[in-house]
């Protein structure tokens, strides 16, 4: 669901804007519109989530229509349509991660952090969600954090108890 | 030991970058390919080796190249889909990882062959760690020459670029990924027009999966003819198979296609068989779309020969006794592993994925989530099993593209195979939610059918 109510204006900074001429080069001439992954994946990396005006604005850098980038935005699940925490742990929840223990990693992540999937921990720092299948089946269960999505493989309790508190501590 | 092609290098220290990757006979093919053939040569030689697709459909490459058209005056793209979603298959993200060059590699000799000047790998969103590990190797390449302008004084130009996806398994459909290339929602075409007359931007444009496109650079150095003498009957080559679920070492495998499936499970060279001394129910042999086998089935034919591991093997017998290749993600099931868990485990997945263009995929996958997770959670009932069979047949062939079929297959192979566990799961509501069904007898092994005498 896009969230349009009270949402402050964005402003690009010229480093965001030289990144998107560069990545629009990639492209024939009049192709711009090819850019709009890459770009949507920039913004959601500087602002944390993909918001309508951020949105608007790149509509507007690659003159499109504004809801050419939202059905695309809604369409795809990496970006995130409302405000997360700063660390989004994203589990996979496919096949051969449930072989080897992920809803079991799931649960474990629910309690550490004390919030739902989809929720933000009060303090702001982190979210949590279960995602389709990340290719990664051999060395499962497996976790990735934006928006360098991160891999953190075989995962156990104990590795997730030291990445949730090493995140914490900042020591990553 | 067996032959390897892609991974030959892969525990060099360095090998991902392009120093030491040309150190171990790295850029050759792109030398050979630009300074000896004609790109119509290039084409015969993929022709010749008999590479079949990689991707998953194993439709063959050179063919594939030789349908692409040529129209004055159009540009014509090699787009690289690396946009690896099956589950169980993880050997992209792996070959990308360890070996950017390869890919980088055949990337150069592929474009050349095909005439492209511009060229794009499409990489899954999630890949960021390899979206950069690419777009260094490319930026290596482009500095020593081999990408650019007037590659190697050859007076062929090449630009190459990695594009990345937003999340979305329909995107490795190569018409949706066309489609997601030009920044829109990832809805697969109606075809035709191919995507060889009309694909990326209205151009010609050729789609092959990573692996296809990286076992073109041992085609060009060894000759197609080479190549085709590796593996059995029409599955040449070695392939990369992405093991993974209940083995002792899961991981990605180079094998000569042709190997018995037997020996890939349980002999030490590869997955060192079952975990924790289990033993096996039941694998999926070529990532989730394709049909679940029991144990017995899986190393053995109906008629009790053993199975091999290739494109004609693995689907003998057709859907009744057989699976497919697919991707080559391989899954392995021990004793304790629950069919119908796995099942509604798929079809949440299908489910997901659809990108929701064509009803039949969009509601029926729904359904079919639905169906298998009161199965699951003891809220069945007997008539359910009929009723997911009677929804997967009218998904299958009833959609756009492919993914309604591949949510059909594990839903119809379920069935067909572990009926008794889906009943079991109806009369047993309440047991089936603290305890399995086991291993049954899906591991019973199959005997070698007696000739009959009166027959001969």
């Amino acid at each position: 669901m896009l969230k349009v109510e009270e949402q402050q204006p964005v402003t690009f900074s010229s480093a965001l804007v030289a990144s998107f001429d560069e990545i629009v080069n990639r492209y024939p001439a009049g192709k711009q519109k090819s850019a709009l992954l890459p770009i949507l994946h920039l913004v959601q990396a500087e602002f944390g989530w993909t918001s309508v005006p951020a949105m608007d604005k790149v509509a507007e850098y690659l003159q499109i229509e504004p809801i050419e980038v939202y059905e695309v935005a809604s369409f795809y699940t990496m970006y995130f349509l409302q405000p997360k925490g700063k660390y989004v742990l994203e589990v996979c929840r496919t096949g051969p991660c449930c072989l080897v223990g992920a809803e079991k990693i799931m649960n474990h992540i629910e309690n550490k952090l004390g919030v739902k999937e989809g929720e933000v921990t009060p303090d702001g720092l982190f979210s949590w969600r279960g995602v389709e299948c990340l290719a990664a089946c051999g060395f499962a269960p497996v976790l990735q954090i934006g928006p360098e999505y991160t891999f953190y493989e075989n995962l156990t309790e104990e590795s997730v108890d030291k990445l949730i508190d090493d995140l914490k501590n900042k020591q990553i | 030991m067996a032959r390897k092609l892609l991974l030959e290098h892969i525990n060099v220290p360095g090998i991902n970058t392009l120093e030491v990757y040309r150190q171990k006979g790295g850029y050759r093919a792109v030398e050979k390919a630009l300074k000896t053939l004609t790109p119509d040569e290039v084409v015969e030689e993929v022709k010749k080796s008999g590479l079949r697709g990689r991707g998953g459909a194993g439709f063959p490459t050179g063919m594939k190249w030789s349908f692409l058209a040529k129209p004055e005056g159009v540009a014509r793209y090699l787009v690289c889909n690396a946009d690896e979603s099956e589950p169980g298959t993880f050997k992209d993200r792996y070959l990308m990882t360890h070996i950017p060059h390869a890919l980088i590699e055949g990337m150069i000799v592929a474009s050349f062959a095909l005439g492209a000047k511009t060229s794009y790998i499409y990489v899954r969103g999630e890949m960021m760690p390899q979206i950069r590990i690419l777009e260094k190797a490319i930026a290596e390449a482009k500095a020593a020459g081999f990408l650019g302008k007037n590659i190697l004084g050859t007076g062929y130009d090449l630009e190459l670029y990695v594009q990345p996806g937003g999340g979305a398994y329909i995107c490795g459909e190569e018409t949706a990924l066309l489609e997601s290339l030009e920044g829109k929602r990832g809805n697969p075409r109606i075809k035709p027009p191919f995507p060889a007359i009309a694909g990326l931007y209205g151009c010609p444009t050729v789609v092959n999966n990573v692996e296809s496109i990286a076992a073109v650079v041992p085609i060009i150095n060894d000759g197609g003819d080479e190549y085709a003498k590796i593996g059995i009957g029409r599955s040449t080559g070695t392939k990369l198979i992405s093991a993974s679920g209940n083995l002792v070492k899961p991981g990605v495998y180079e094998i000569e296609l042709g190997l018995p499936v037997e020996e890939f499970i349980y002999s030490d060279e590869y997955c060192g068989g079952i975990a924790n001394g289990k033993r096996l129910k039941a694998t999926v042999a070529g990532g989730s779309s394709v049909p679940i086998l029991p144990a017995n089935l899986t190393l053995k034919l109906a008629n009790g020969d053993p199975r091999l591991m290739s494109y004609e093997s693995l689907s003998e017998g057709g859907f009744a006794t057989g699976t497919m290749l697919g991707s080559g993600g391989f899954i392995a099931y021990d004793e304790d592993q629950c069919i119908v868990r796995n099942t509604w485990n798929f079809s949440r997945f299908y489910h997901h994925e659809s990108c929701g263009q064509c009803s039949p995929c969009r509601e029926g996958t729904g359904w079919l989530e639905k169906i298998l997770h009161r199965l699951e959670h003891g809220q069945g009932k007997m008539s359910d099993i009929d009723l997911l069979w009677d929804v997967q047949r009218k998904i299958e062939g009833n959609t756009i593209c492919p993914l309604g079929d591949a949510a059909s297959w594990p839903v119809a192979s379920a069935i067909r195979h572990f009926r008794e566990e889906f009943e079991w799961h109806v009369k047993e509501p309440i047991k089936s939610q603290t305890s399995n069904y086991g291993l049954a007898n899906y591991a019973v092994p199959i005997e070698k059918e007696e000739v009959k005498q009166e027959n001969l």
